[in-house]
């Protein structure tokens, strides 16, 4: 282990910073040499992107994977008329893709703040 | 001939050069690209991405497939464009975050096997080779459409441009080359739309399955391809030209297979459940194992702007899909003859002529559409070409002996000889049929590659090599036999021809219990490689 600097007792300042650089110099420490807390926290991270990601998958598979089921199941949706046009073709031509990037927007938006939650708990100041 | 024709097409080809020339002055070498790809915003960047993967397939084949089926097609640009999800939710952060520049170095990175990395070469060169295949047919048919030229002629013609161009970098997959192609591509295809709706408001909306059956909108000559019988009974020979007037009904050739009647506008008719749903999981599954999409993530600074890209794409992607599928329903209505000759792939060709006549503005448009498909055909074929150029290189050629420019050059020639070969042989398969298979295979092998190699700890090299043994080479067999074997009926045919629904499963099962069994070849890193893709850049010290 380095030494650390002897903490400069002139004012509480300098301290208040040199304790929480400590404190996420060790965090750090812990995720960059795989000790048992490094682990847990990138096995947290990972399962909440997964689970992200795996439940935006499923509203995806609920939303366009049951389609075919549905007007193999019921054929008068397939005929259903909207505006004179068959709802399978407004469905499919038309929803399907805001409803992709819907999703899409979603996902980005949940990941990118599960990682911020990840990084803040990295660079708490008291672990 | 169309007089606004050749002008188009020179121009399109001497603006790619010159944006490409242009490019060049800030990118002189690889390397340089990459780091000044770095200053590209995710809206450009997203552009590129989407103008290199909009190919043919899209441009032509989705329309085509429409209008000979129906709504049932309509399942290829949702996954199309869905593929792009998939991507997003599960591979593009990581991907980024990983380093790798393709997929045999995803390998090298993740599980440190160079057996598995010989091994996913193999599969990007055979998926390469197979998705430049209907790029080539594209490129035959809108040749010998919009100059009835030969067909073979057409696919030789752009394959021997397309490979030179790459060899001597004439076109290097330059950010701002592959963006304007998007934006080309994208109004080549909503202008004619625009005056295409308002002609068919003009003529009284006509629908497009009449009770009556279909009938021709004007005086048109056919020309049978094949000996075969009409509707009604009359044999007709090949070479024979048949003459119909304004109003005659549409006759159905016994050797087209293309859907009349009402029940066009219904689905469950010409895919069955299964079919569907393969058909579903290949497009879905099948983008990110793409070998020339995954190149380009890695022009993103960072795992964050990796996603916000590829969210920019799936609505630019998804944007453009809206119109093949218009330019199909119009096709019903003005080009029925090509129900009756079975080259529904060229409708986006010639709808904008058949529905706003012969005069100027019909060939201005028609024009305008020829010249999108001739980008679409340079962007995905150049793209394609250069990253599998880019692996013969690096993991074929140069096994032992420094690379050079000329080695380059010749995997470039090796790639393209064996889709150009391909091309003139299969030239009555359907462009998107084509590009469904390559899915297929994608998204049997990398798929669950990616995946796993992502998400989960205990992936070993042995259990990803199994698994892409099992999923991929069933793949691939099936592949095989759809385009070289005989025609195959019932279940055995649906089976064959979109295998996706079993081959994906079977790839995550092997891999996963392959990997189980061999638990202790787990990487001793795995650690820290999941730390490095999954942990923000911020934290990287």
């Amino acid at each position: 282990m380095v030494a650390e600097p002897p903490p400069s007792p002139r004012t509480r300042v300098v301290l208040a910073e040199a304790a929480a650089r400590r404190a996420t110099d060790r965090a750090r420490a812990d995720l960059a040499e795989q000790t048992p807390v490094g682990e847990a926290l990138v096995k947290g991270l990972v399962r909440a992107q997964l689970a992200l990601a795996l439940r935006l998958a499923l509203v995806v598979a609920a939303g366009l994977g049951t389609l075919p089921l549905l007007f193999a199941a019921a054929p008068a949706v397939g005929s259903f008329p909207v505006f004179g046009v068959h709802l399978p073709w407004l469905l499919l031509g038309l929803f399907s893709f805001p409803f992709l990037v819907g999703v899409g927007a979603a996902y980005v938006r949940w990941a990118e703040r599960n990682e911020q939650d990840f990084t803040a708990l990295i660079r708490r100041p008291e672990q | 001939m169309n007089p606004y024709l050749a002008p188009g097409l020179v121009v399109v080809v001497l603006l790619t050069v010159a944006i490409g020339a242009y490019g060049l002055r800030f990118a002189r070498t690889t390397s340089d690209f990459l780091v000044a790809s770095r200053s590209v915003s995710p809206s450009w960047n997203a552009a590129a991405i989407s103008g290199e993967y909009l190919s043919a397939a899209s441009f032509l084949g989705v329309a085509g497939l429409i209008l000979c089926y129906g709504v049932d097609m309509l399942w290829y640009p949702v996954g199309f464009a869905a593929g792009y999800l998939a991507l997003l939710l599960f591979v593009a952060a990581p991907l980024r975050r990983s380093g790798a520049f393709t997929l045999p170095d995803f390998c090298q990175v993740r599980l440190r096997s160079a057996p598995l990395r010989r091994l996913a070469t193999a599969f990007v060169l055979f998926i390469g080779c197979l998705y430049l295949l209907p790029q080539l047919q594209g490129a035959g048919l809108t040749f010998s459409t919009v100059t009835g030229g030969s067909y073979v002629w057409g696919a030789l013609l752009v394959g021997v441009v397309v490979t030179a161009n790459v060899a001597f970098g004439g076109m290097r997959a330059i950010t701002f080359v592959q963006a304007f192609q998007y934006w080309l591509k994208l109004t080549a295809l909503a202008v004619p739309m625009i005056f295409l709706i308002l002609q068919w408001q003009a003529d009284g909306r006509p629908a497009a399955t009449p009770r009556a059956g279909a009938v021709f909108p004007a005086a048109t000559t056919v020309v049978i391809e094949q000996d075969a019988v009409l509707d009604g009974g009359r044999a007709v020979e090949a070479g024979e030209t048949l003459h119909f007037a304004a109003g005659d009904p549409v006759p159905q050739v016994s050797t087209v297979d293309a859907r009349f009647g009402p029940e066009w506008l219904l689905p469950g008719g010409e895919l069955g459940l299964f079919a569907t749903y393969s058909l579903i999981l290949a497009t879905f599954l099948g983008t990110m194992g793409l070998p020339h999409v995954l190149v380009r993530f890695y022009t993103n600074p960072d795992g964050a702007s990796a996603r916000r890209t590829t969210l920019v794409v799936l609505a630019m992607v998804g944007v453009f899909y809206l119109l093949p599928t218009l330019y199909g329903v119009l096709g019903r209505i003005y080009t029925p003859q090509l129900l009756m000759t079975g080259r529904t792939d060229a409708v986006v060709l010639l709808l904008p002529e058949a529905a706003l006549g012969g005069g100027h503005l019909g060939r201005l448009l028609g024009a305008l559409v020829t010249a999108g498909a001739l980008a679409a055909f340079l962007s995905t074929s150049s793209g394609l070409l250069t990253s599998v150029a880019g692996v013969i290189f690096t993991d074929v050629l140069r096994s032992g002996r420094s690379g050079s420019i000329r080695d380059f050059r010749l995997a470039t020639v090796l790639a393209a000889v064996v889709p150009t070969g391909l091309a003139l042989y299969v030239s009555d398969m359907d462009v998107s049929q084509v590009v469904g298979l390559a899915f297929a295979v994608a998204a049997s092998s990398f798929c669950p590659l990616l995946v796993l190699g992502i998400w989960w700890r205990g992936l070993t090299d042995a259990g990803a090599i199994a698994g892409l043994i099992a999923g991929g080479g069933a793949a691939i067999a099936s592949v095989l036999v759809t385009v070289f074997g005989p025609p195959l009926t019932g279940a055995a045919a649906e089976l064959v021809e979109q295998p996706a629904a079993w081959t994906v499963p079977l790839a995550f099962v092997v891999m996963v219990g392959g990997s189980l069994l061999t638990g202790r070849r787990v990487p001793a890193d795995v650690g820290a490689t999941m730390l490095r893709l999954h942990a923000p850049e911020s934290l990287r010290t």
